[in-house]
């Protein structure tokens, strides 16, 4: 097949390149202001210690046990038939849009105190499980990370050609053999990218700390960043911890980018290969309980959510209503700009060679390595001489927001670029369709569904979004999580049960505009 | 009126293909060879696509080497993607008027006039999708009548057509060439199709692109490439 290298034009340069210069400087940039601002001789304290040794032991450990149940998950739900399997597939799709804080409570809820599982080992004469530290960090981790990895793997088991399953069974392949010469080179080719790309989101996963962590032996290194700005007001240690999370990230992130497959977040819910094997007594027991237990772990929390949060929500606090107006004022903003971005980004690597593509798409998916701390404490110091940071919290705040969803929008925008170059690139050059006119009448109408679906993204992850904003809001200034995890630090559970609520409808209401928005032409 | 490929030179790693011939105003080619000879490549150089590595394109003596797709004298047809999903087929029609489709009221009576030479009169608000496959193509073919380009290059665009359809569209096509006085190129795995409706043919094998020579006489007395391929 022939394809047409369109030449790359001047706009595109433009504005892909702005992006690309703003992306360099807010990631490369701030590390840079960070890491003069540090002198390095004061060192490292052995609280410092502390944190990087719990923040590597903890993603090391969630990751690792993500992985590992995510494995015969996945596997029964490529290899059983039963209703609910679709309803199942798809929530497990949830959780990535789910805001932080609200999946904390719904884990307090049940592993908690007064929980569900404490009550029940109560009965049985144990002592209650204290969710706050190690433990509860790993169990939220695990909580997100899970269904992820589920999917991720679960994309390579539907991967495996149907005709491969015909012919293990015309030969009279076990089930452990199948095993063998099927499913094991696949998990080998998936697991490693999967592993990755779980630890690196459980090292920046910050809401999770704050909420679960804190103190001497729970203190993850972000946590400690943030503690450096807000309590200690001690910016050098702070670029001290931001330059070693910066090293952990980068470290990670150019393994990852190695051996890692591209992401991709579409899912085929067509029916799975019909399968000859997985039929045995056992095995269909097996299958069924665990995925039981995965369905038990994965809603009980949110549906304990929904029911503390009924009553209150009628009855919310006052400071939840401004809040809400707040984080809908950063959602859209933050959502229509990582859009554009992303687009701009897109349409400049669509155009070029492949080796120059190939390293501009790495610098937009590192992004994913920058730790908002890292960016926000680079901010503070870049701008702390001249204006007043705090000041600056709601442009701030869109900032670092729009480089966190940024990765995930360009792993969307992308490819739908790129097979409309691919499909209609020439007949659109023959017909002397340029610039604009292109782009109105051949680019827009074909990526508008992806558009949508990034920006509806882009909204719900800005809209639950607990992390930077902590380092830079003044006390009279809160987003709904904010709102949240105060509530929260006060033991006003209740009405915070009732903010997840207002907070996660309204995430999805954002989500399914943006995303209805882009699907509402039907001639795609 | 006659395109010279110039001493021109095709290399993308180990292929190679040379092209070094003439095609004259009016001219009914075919253009025939194994798969992966090149013959798609010899069209997508023509049509401004690819970049020939050495050598040049010539139109009446001009050299069109670097010439942007739109503003060649070819119109290509593919064997699918000829025509927007999103767009309606008088919409797929105008573009080949105007690209930003700010048509005025002729030019949507010559879009209504062009879908009816194709025999789809009154289907101008559909969508592709609604459409057979063979309509499809004629909806390309009907853009294809407007923009009035001195050559028509068919890239196998009636390769998933049944044989009746096929010989159908190839009559189509033969008869709005016959009216336009258009060269015809196009490319062909089979000899019966070559026969039907072009005088010429080309032959594209073993990394070169032969001059062209009368259908009949080279079927009827095939050089050994040729008969490699045919299997006589």
């Amino acid at each position: 097949m022939t394809q047409y290298q369109k030449p790359t034009t001047l706009f595109e340069i433009l504005m892909g390149g702005t992006v690309l210069a703003f992306l360099l400087l807010l990631t490369v940039g701030t590390v840079i202001a960070v890491g003069t601002a540090t002198s390095f001789q004061q060192g490292l304290n052995p609280s410092d210690w502390a944190a990087i040794r719990f923040t590597i032991l903890q993603a090391l450990t969630s990751a690792t046990l993500s992985i590992m149940i995510a494995i015969p998950t996945a596997r029964a739900l490529a290899r059983q038939q039963f209703r609910g399997r679709q309803i199942m597939i798809s929530l497990l799709g949830a959780p990535f849009i789910l805001p932080a804080i609200v999946a904390v409570l719904g884990i307090i809820a049940v592993w908690g105190r007064s929980g569900l599982i404490s009550d029940g080992l109560k009965a049985l004469g144990t002592e209650p499980l204290n969710i706050y530290g190690f433990t509860g960090i790993i169990l939220a981790h695990i909580f997100f990370n899970l269904p992820l990895a589920t999917r991720l793997i679960l994309q390579g088991w539907l991967a495996i050609p149907s005709e491969h399953f015909r012919l293990a069974a015309q030969l009279g392949f076990s089930t452990s053999e199948i095993n063998r010469r099927l499913e094991r080179p696949m998990l080998l080719s998936i697991i490693p990218g999967a592993f990755l790309l779980i630890f690196l989101l459980c090292i920046t996963s910050f809401a999770v700390a704050l909420a679960l962590g804190g103190g001497p032996r729970a203190t993850t290194v972000e946590l400690a960043i943030y503690q450096a700005i807000r309590f200690d007001f001690d910016l050098s240690k702070a670029a001290t911890l931001a330059i070693i999370q910066f090293g952990i990230c980068t470290l990670i992130a150019l393994v990852a980018l190695k051996i890692a497959r591209p992401m991709d977040f579409t899912i085929s819910l067509d029916q799975p290969a019909k399968r000859w094997d997985g039929h045995e007594r056992h095995t269909r027991t097996f299958d069924k309980v665990l995925l039981l237990l995965v369905a038990f772990f994965l809603f009980a929390p949110l549906i304990s959510i929904l029911l503390k949060g009924l009553q209150p929500l009628l009855s919310l606090p006052t400071q939840v209503w401004p809040a809400l107006w707040k984080s809908v004022s950063i959602a859209i903003p933050a959502a229509v700009i990582t859009t554009t971005s992303a687009t701009a980004l897109a349409a400049l690597i669509a155009s070029l060679s492949k080796h120059t593509a190939t390293a501009v798409e790495s610098v937009g998916f590192l992004t994913l390595a920058a730790s908002p701390f890292v960016i926000g404490t680079g901010l503070f110091i870049l701008l702390n001489p001249y204006f007043n940071p705090f000041a600056l919290a709601l442009p701030l705040t869109i900032t670092v927001n729009v480089i966190m969803s940024l990765p995930f929008a360009l792993r969307i925008i992308l490819p739908a670029i790129i097979r409309n170059q691919n499909d209609y690139g020439r007949l659109g050059a023959s017909l002397g369709m340029t610039g604009i006119t292109f782009f109105r009448l051949a680019i827009w109408p074909r990526i508008k569904r992806a558009l949508g679906f990034a920006t509806g993204l882009s909204a719900a992850l800005s809209m639950g979004d607990l992390g930077v904003v902590t380092l830079f809001a003044p006390p009279d200034f809160a987003t709904l999580p904010l709102t949240m995890y105060r509530l929260m630090a006060a033991y006003q559970m209740d009405a915070a049960a009732g903010t997840a609520l207002l907070l996660v409808a309204t995430s999805l209401a954002l989500f399914w505009i943006f995303d209805r928005g882009g699907r509402s032409d039907h001639f795609i | 009126m006659t395109i010279s490929f110039d001493n021109v030179t095709i290399k993308q790693g180990a292929f190679t293909l040379t092209a070094d011939l003439s095609i004259k105003k009016g001219q009914k080619i075919a253009l025939l060879g194994p798969s992966g000879s090149g013959k798609s490549t010899l069209l997508s150089v023509l049509a401004g696509f690819k970049t020939p590595t050495s050598g040049r394109i010539l139109w009446n003596g001009t050299d069109i080497t670097d010439t942007h797709p739109a503003k060649r004298p070819i119109t290509l047809l593919f064997q699918d993607h000829n025509l927007f999903p999103h767009l309606t087929t008088a919409q797929n029609i105008g573009l080949g008027i105007r690209p930003n489709l700010r048509l005025n009221n002729t030019e949507h009576e010559m879009v209504e006039y062009a879908l009816s030479r194709v025999g789809l009169k009154g289907q101008s608000k559909k969508r592709p999708a609604q459409l057979s496959g063979g309509e499809q193509q004629r909806v390309a073919i009907a853009r294809a009548l407007l923009r009035e380009k001195p050559i028509l290059a068919l890239d196998e665009p009636f390769v998933a057509l049944g044989p009746a359809l096929k010989h159908e569209m190839l009559d189509l096509v033969a008869e709005i060439v016959h009216n336009t006085g258009a060269t015809l190129l196009m490319i062909t795995h089979q000899p019966e199709d070559a026969l039907w409706i072009t005088d010429q043919t080309v032959l594209v094998a073993q990394g070169a692109a032969h001059a062209p020579k009368d259908t009949k006489s080279l079927l009827k007395n095939p050089p050994k490439a040729l008969r490699a391929y045919l299997g006589t």
